[in-house]
């Protein structure tokens, strides 16, 4: 897919949690394509500390509106500068980059995505892009508390929607992979992003039940686009970059022992 | 418009701007952000005789205004390379360069005399400085010894322009100049990453799995202009300057200390494009002082 460097225009910052903002961007030209689980390098300006680019994954792309939304945890001081943006500001960005989640390749098929904390960003633009093939997803979303849990009124625009939390104050008590559906109910494919423990969980569930996974990686990156290959990850093709070869990949290529 | 056109011995290059090893990928990376063709040359990924995995993860940390690597050489090896890049680059209009590492004098001479056959490479630049690889890379480069053995066993197989590249880790880099100079080097380039290390005091560990990288980056931009300068006046064959150049003014001052050409490296990271708006902002200083060609700038600093 095409690579563009673009200067988007900030539209609104949302505080939609005490750590996260949605930022929503747009421009005057129609977005390029991206695909579900694809992310942006954003250069972050205005904090000393922050020398690279950082990589936010896609969140959405409302193409009626041409907005791409960007779900981002302000947790070092780059993504705490970006929660400080203000409708109007530019915000560069390197786009579209990786792989992306593999669609339904058609509508019988029943794919789960499992998000946990800011790791659900991805599942929704790729639930919608689902919907809108006609192939409705089931988003299973975790989080430590009820409060933890993002933009679930919009999850539940696109599919069903199964919620845990770590103290049962929303859904089934406990991970996403204690969830009852899993015993319920056979999925075809299983989609995951969230904390790496999770997503070996999710691996090793998947694993056992003989269906397919693909995990999304966030390994720590400087160029974006598998020229200085220091965010590699083992794979039975040897060192491959997350930010070329992934984030997204399938848990047959990983070296994790699940 | 003031002419850009510089030499490196017989390499004809149309600005002195080239990218970096290790920081470019094999240009194809980049191409649908800027025209490949627009600078002087693109060094590609250092490669070696055999495949190499690299080191372990993570290989990468940020720091105050650059980054540790700790790469260590990943590379699919010379023969995947001639075989399977080669043709993909070989088309691309500008100097398309080979950047060479090994693990002895006989290796080097190997990789290179394979490049050596490939009609569309005009040259090399030997690695006799990569910090993050125990069997060899720096190894060679510290020492006037261990610099001259692998140049002279490369300049016995290489016949195009031999470039070498220079370890900023040593106590007098223009003694090892000199003595890659005396064996038949074309041009030395400078500077590699210097040696770092950054510590998560959390865990109370090493940042990068193998401890410590190369440092890179606007940081290292006031030590690598004063060797280039000082190896400028070392040495009689022409000199690259790199390390740290984020913009047309580093550039010029690289060109001012005396270097012929230089090497844009970290900087892609943070801008795919930085490349061709330093040859524009080159070009824009030349004609704003009314000069009419960048030699007339080239190593005006005493």
């Amino acid at each position: 897919m095409k690579k563009y460097l673009l200067d988007l225009r900030v539209k609104s910052v949302e505080r939609i949690h005490q750590r996260y903002v949605l930022i929503k961007l747009t421009d005057d030209q129609p977005l390029p394509d991206m695909l579900p689980g694809q992310f942006v390098e954003i250069r972050v300006d205005g904090s000393p500390s922050t020398f690279l680019r950082r990589p936010i994954s896609i969140n959405f792309v409302d193409k009626a509106n041409n907005e791409l939304w960007l779900l981002v945890a302000a947790v070092g001081d780059g993504t705490k500068k970006l929660a400080q943006l203000q409708a109007g500001d530019l915000l560069n960005c390197l786009l579209p980059l990786g792989n992306g989640f593999t669609l339904p390749q058609h509508q019988d098929e029943k794919i789960l995505l499992v998000g946990g904390g800011v790791g659900v960003a991805p599942l929704l633009y790729m639930g919608a892009e689902m919907q809108r093939m006609g192939c409705e997803p089931t988003f299973l979303l975790g989080a430590r508390t009820k409060a933890d849990l993002l933009m679930l009124d919009i999850f539940n625009r696109y599919g069903r929607v199964y919620v845990t939390t770590e103290d049962g104050s929303e859904g089934e008590k406990g991970f996403v992979t204690n969830h009852s559906l899993l015993q319920k109910e056979q999925f075809t494919r299983i989609a995951t992003c969230g904390p790496t423990p999770m997503m070996k969980a999710v691996a090793a569930y998947a694993a056992k039940a003989e269906v397919e996974c693909e995990v999304s990686l966030e390994n720590l990156m400087a160029c974006g686009l598998g020229a200085c290959l220091c965010c590699v990850e083992k794979t039975t093709e040897g060192n491959l970059c997350v930010c070329k070869d992934g984030p997204v990949f399938n848990i047959r290529k990983l070296l994790w022992q699940v | 418009m003031a002419s850009l056109n510089v030499n490196i011995k017989d390499l004809a290059l149309k600005n002195p701007v080239m990218t970096a090893s290790g920081t470019f990928g094999y240009g194809l990376e980049f191409a649908d952000l800027m025209p490949l063709d627009g600078i002087g040359g693109i060094i590609v990924k250092g490669t070696t005789l055999k495949p190499r995995e690299g080191n372990d993860y993570p290989r990468m940390a940020e720091t105050a205004s650059g980054m540790l690597n700790c790469v260590g050489l990943q590379n699919k090896g010379v023969d995947y390379f001639c075989e399977h890049i080669y043709p993909q680059i070989k088309d691309i209009d500008t100097n398309m360069i080979v950047n060479v590492s090994g693990s002895s004098p006989e290796d080097y001479a190997e990789c290179a005399a394979r490049i050596d056959a490939l009609d569309k490479i005009p040259a090399i630049e030997l690695n006799i400085s990569c910090p993050n690889v125990k069997d060899g890379g720096m190894a060679f480069g510290v020492t006037c010894a261990g610099a001259s053995a692998v140049v002279k066993a490369v300049r016995a197989r290489y016949h195009k322009t031999l470039i070498v590249k220079l370890s900023p880790n040593v106590t007098a880099i223009t003694e090892i100049a000199k003595a890659v100079e005396a064996e038949g080097a074309d041009s030395v380039s400078l500077i590699n990453t210097l040696m770092g290390m950054a510590i998560d005091i959390e865990k109370r560990k090493p940042l990068l799995s193998i401890k410590t990288g190369g440092l890179s980056g606007p940081a290292v931009k006031p030590v690598a202009l004063r060797m280039v300068w000082q190896v400028a006046k070392a040495v009689k064959i022409p000199v690259i300057g790199l390390g740290g150049i984020a913009c047309a003014k580093d550039a010029i001052e690289f060109l001012m200390a005396g270097a012929t050409a230089i090497e844009i490296g970290t900087a892609n990271f943070l801008d795919p494009t930085i490349s061709i708006k330093v040859r524009d902002g080159i070009n824009d200083w030349l004609d704003a002082h009314g000069c009419r060609s960048v030699q007339e700038i080239i190593g005006v600093i005493d």
